[in-house]
């Protein structure tokens, strides 16, 4: 009798320890991509917002080229590089932003093809700016159709266009691009360079506008994406996932650091790239936690993935949590400009701890993953 | 005591069976072999979307990692014309093919020709000699279609597809396209009469390391140039020079074979369709005659660094491979049989083990399926681009490894396959074999439209 009751005991023990971790109920999964959309509208509409005010902004510029109006025009672009570096977090699972017909690359498409814009070292008249005679026209279209070239991606639009156009080329190596306002009043092709700058910063909005649109609630995306159920959470995990290492551990400071080259940083001409970075980073903390600050300071939060990863295993939950906060210290203490933390060999070994932690923080995700029961596989690419 | 019996009893039988024979003569289906959806070994992804081609070799160290992550961005990112800030990146042309690795081998996948006359070459390029196949004297060996902005292409390339019907043996139809390039607007010149070309589409990247992994000696073994074994199969190495040992050597990559290693197959594909020199080739490729691309500024010199070189080159060849799908399924076990029974496996071997020799440990010893011999082979009139390349007849191509075929569907969105992209589907693809393979293309042709399915069933699954 007593074996018996022992071998009872021991089935029962066997089969309530069930190693495989449980799905959450369908509604909590469906509140996690409920309020995750209402982030990335926020988001990509903050985007859209700061925008516009920096087309205001180069308006005046152009209007009146002066010093002050530059600043005032470089100054609402850094302002608008926040939102979007922290809307990268919702990039490589082929949502309105990167799906077949996405603008990413004619957003924050790089490295730039300078001598394709505009004069540069050694050649003061290349670009399409300098060559009215088979660029009569600089509009939206002829734009668009130069981009094409036979199918390239497009090096000539976007957020590091517009940057070139205000901080010009950067050969010093301390500081950024010192393009004079005066290319805007004086220097040859002067009205063309307005132009361009112009229709380039006019089709930047229009690009965020049409993503920022597509996860409007009641858009035929958003709608699909919050009934997607498990297909949908892996793409919110592959979008921080990838982020954080193929994109940002990799690509952003990897080969920055490797190649210890000054320039080969994404914000080359602003010097701009910690910003980036920190942005980035922000970006994944937002959609794990599921907050998301505007530059006016409205909040957007509600139920989020770190709620769905505690409920199912804490432990795995705070893993993820206390990645984030080593990953923030290890951010703050780059120095700034990235450059020239770069150019120095990193010694304090900043950088090279950054993307440590950043790989982890992508493992450490995609393991959350596992305990909501969704499998993303977000690759060092 | 009957349970060891049972156990040596199940190995002996297990010696005797080998993939392609039947179970029984009443229900001829393939063997499914232990690990054999492992098909690059260790080297083996599970990501069946679209980056399924992108994935490193499992457990690389930090370093590793790092190189990795460099060659991969060296590898997608555009170049842009020198002078630019981002200096490590410039020395674009001043003609190429198209401005990155990856516009032309898309997610490390195989791109797709033009569809229709005038659609610009997106991941075609064409190669040149004369007509005794040396280089033109003016275009060299490759026609660059695109330039820097304010300097001309060289050409431009229309392709069309003239439509051949046929019939299979049980009286269903097909329809096959060939293509024809017409090349105008030469911008330097002339080119000579006779001109000899060979259009090539960018193939896939994933498993190359493996690949390169191979001991030559395995390669060798397959070779039977004279038909010895009179099978009607005779595969022949192509030799060809390695540019750094200046030294004749095996060559095993490229739609020829003609590039012996991964280094030089980068660096040449830097050089001539991106126009960016490395310390491999430091020249650019224009020529004197090109007079107006002279004085061009370049990207430094090189204009990709031996450490950037590296990382790419590392990148390609710690690629994985996507494991199979469907490899247990009765239906892909009966196509895998007849791809044996009708000798498709004599050219497309199923598998090697790799070498001891690679300077990356990961890459040694391991029991791959890539489903090529790596061997030259004649595959008819109808395919012939008729340009020689080294010890390549115009009538020889390389086998193509079949490994990822079905997945590339998936990755690019399209399935266009053979060097110049003419076949739309994995059908039209064996439907094109001829010379050494037009004995199997009849067996092919003779099957039942069930047995047809059922091999491209299995062709979907590598």
């Amino acid at each position: 009798m007593k074996k018996f009751i022992l071998v009872i005991i021991m089935f029962v023990a066997f089969t309530a320890c069930d190693d495989k971790d449980p799905v959450p109920a369908l509604d909590t999964q469906k509140e996690v991509l409920v309020q995750y959309s209402k982030l990335v509208y926020a988001n990509y509409d903050d985007a859209v917002e700061t925008a516009i005010a920096m087309t205001q902004a180069i308006e005046t510029f152009v209007g009146n080229p002066s010093e002050v109006t530059l600043l005032a025009a470089k100054n609402a672009w850094l302002v608008a590089r926040n939102p979007y570096g922290q809307s990268e977090a919702f990039r490589f699972y082929g949502g309105p932003i990167d799906d077949e017909n996405g603008p990413e690359g004619l957003i924050n498409g790089w490295p730039l093809d300078e001598s394709y814009i505009d004069y540069v070292v050694g050649n003061t008249k290349s670009g399409i700016i300098n060559d009215p005679t088979s660029f009569p026209k600089i509009d939206k279209q002829t734009l668009i159709n130069a981009n094409e070239n036979g199918g390239e991606t497009n090096l000539s639009t976007g957020y590091h266009a517009i940057e070139f156009l205000l901080w010009g080329q950067d050969f010093n190596e301390n500081g950024p691009g010192e393009r004079p306002f005066t290319d805007y009043s004086i220097t040859q092709n002067a009205t063309r360079r307005a132009e361009y700058l112009k229709v380039v910063t006019n089709l930047l909005v229009d690009n965020l506008t049409e993503v920022r649109d597509a996860w409007e609630t009641g858009s035929v995306y958003s709608t699909s994406f919050i009934n997607g159920g498990e297909v949908s959470l892996a793409n919110v995990l592959r979008g921080i996932g990838a982020l954080s290492k193929g994109e940002l551990a990799g690509e952003r400071m990897t080969v920055a650091l490797e190649n210890r080259d000054q320039e080969d940083e994404h914000s080359c001409f602003s010097d701009n790239t910690q910003s980036d970075i920190q942005m980035n980073f922000i970006g994944i903390e937002n959609v794990y936690k599921g907050t998301y600050t505007s530059s006016k300071g409205i909040v957007t939060s509600g139920y989020s993935l770190s709620d769905l990863v505690a409920l199912a295993n804490a432990s795995k939950n705070k893993t993820v949590l206390d990645l984030l906060s080593q990953t923030s210290l290890n951010i703050e203490k780059i120095p700034v400009p990235f450059d020239v933390a770069l150019r120095a060999g990193d010694p304090s070994k900043n950088i090279e701890n950054t993307i440590i932690s950043l790989r982890k923080l992508s493992d450490a995700i995609v393991d959350a993953g596992l305990a909501i029961g969704i499998q993303v596989n977000a690759k060092l690419d | 005591m009957s349970r060891s019996i049972h156990f040596y009893l199940f190995l002996v039988v297990l010696l005797f069976l080998s993939a392609c024979q039947p179970k029984d003569s009443l229900n001829p289906v393939g063997q499914y072999e232990v690990n054999e959806e492992f098909s690059g070994g260790s080297l083996t992804t599970f990501d069946f979307g679209e980056n399924a081609f992108g994935h490193s070799a499992p457990d690389l160290n930090f370093e590793q990692e790092n190189a990795f992550v460099v060659g991969n961005s060296f590898f997608r990112s555009n170049w842009t014309t020198a002078p630019a800030s981002a200096s490590a990146r410039d020395g674009l042309g001043p003609i190429f093919n198209s401005s990155s690795c990856g516009a032309c081998h898309p997610k490390d996948g195989r791109s797709a020709p033009p569809s229709s006359f005038g659609e610009p070459l997106n991941g075609l390029l064409i190669r040149l000699s004369g007509a005794n196949g040396k280089p033109d004297p003016i275009y060299g060996g490759q026609l660059q279609d695109k330039a820097i902005l304010g300097k001309k292409p060289e050409a431009k390339v229309g392709v069309r597809y003239l439509e051949i019907s046929g019939t299979y043996t049980d009286g269903t139809k097909y329809s096959l396209r060939k293509p024809s390039y017409h090349f105008s607007e030469w911008a330097y010149g002339n080119i000579e009469n006779g001109f000899l070309f060979s259009p090539r589409v960018g193939n896939q990247l994933a498993g190359v390391g493996l690949l390169e992994a191979i001991d030559e000696s395995s390669i060798l073994a397959n070779a039977d140039i004279n038909d010895y074994d009179n099978d009607g199969i005779s595969g022949k190495p192509n030799y060809v020079l390695d540019e750094l040992r200046k030294n004749i050597v095996l060559g095993r990559f490229g739609w020829k074979s003609n590039q012996p290693n991964l280094l030089q197959q980068t660096a040449g594909a830097f050089n001539g369709d991106i126009g960016i020199t490395s310390s491999v080739f430091m020249k650019d490729h224009t020529t004197s005659f090109q007079t107006d691309l002279k004085d061009v500024p370049n990207g430094g010199e090189p204009e990709i660094s031996d450490k950037n070189l590296n990382d790419v080159v590392f990148y390609l060849q710690t690629l994985s491979v996507p494991a199979r799908r469907e490899f247990r399924n009765l239906n892909v076990l009966k196509g895998k049989l007849l791809f044996c029974k009708i000798q498709c496996a004599s050219c497309h071997i199923p598998s090697f083990k790799t070498g001891s020799f690679h300077d990356i440990e990961t890459l040694r010893n391991q029991t791959i399926r890539p489903y090529t011999d790596l061997l030259l082979h004649d595959m008819g009139e109808e395919l012939a681009d008729n340009r020689p390349d080294f010890e390549a007849d115009g009538k020889e191509w390389r086998t193509t490894p079949l490994w990822g075929v079905g997945m590339i569907k998936t990755v690019n969105g399209h399935t266009f396959l053979l060097h110049d992209g003419r076949a739309r589907n994995i059908e039209e693809a064996i439907l094109w074999h001829g010379g050494e393979a037009e004995r199997s293309k009849q067996s092919f042709m003779d099957l039942s439209k069930v047995d047809r399915d059922n091999l491209f069933k299995f062709l979907e699954s590598l």
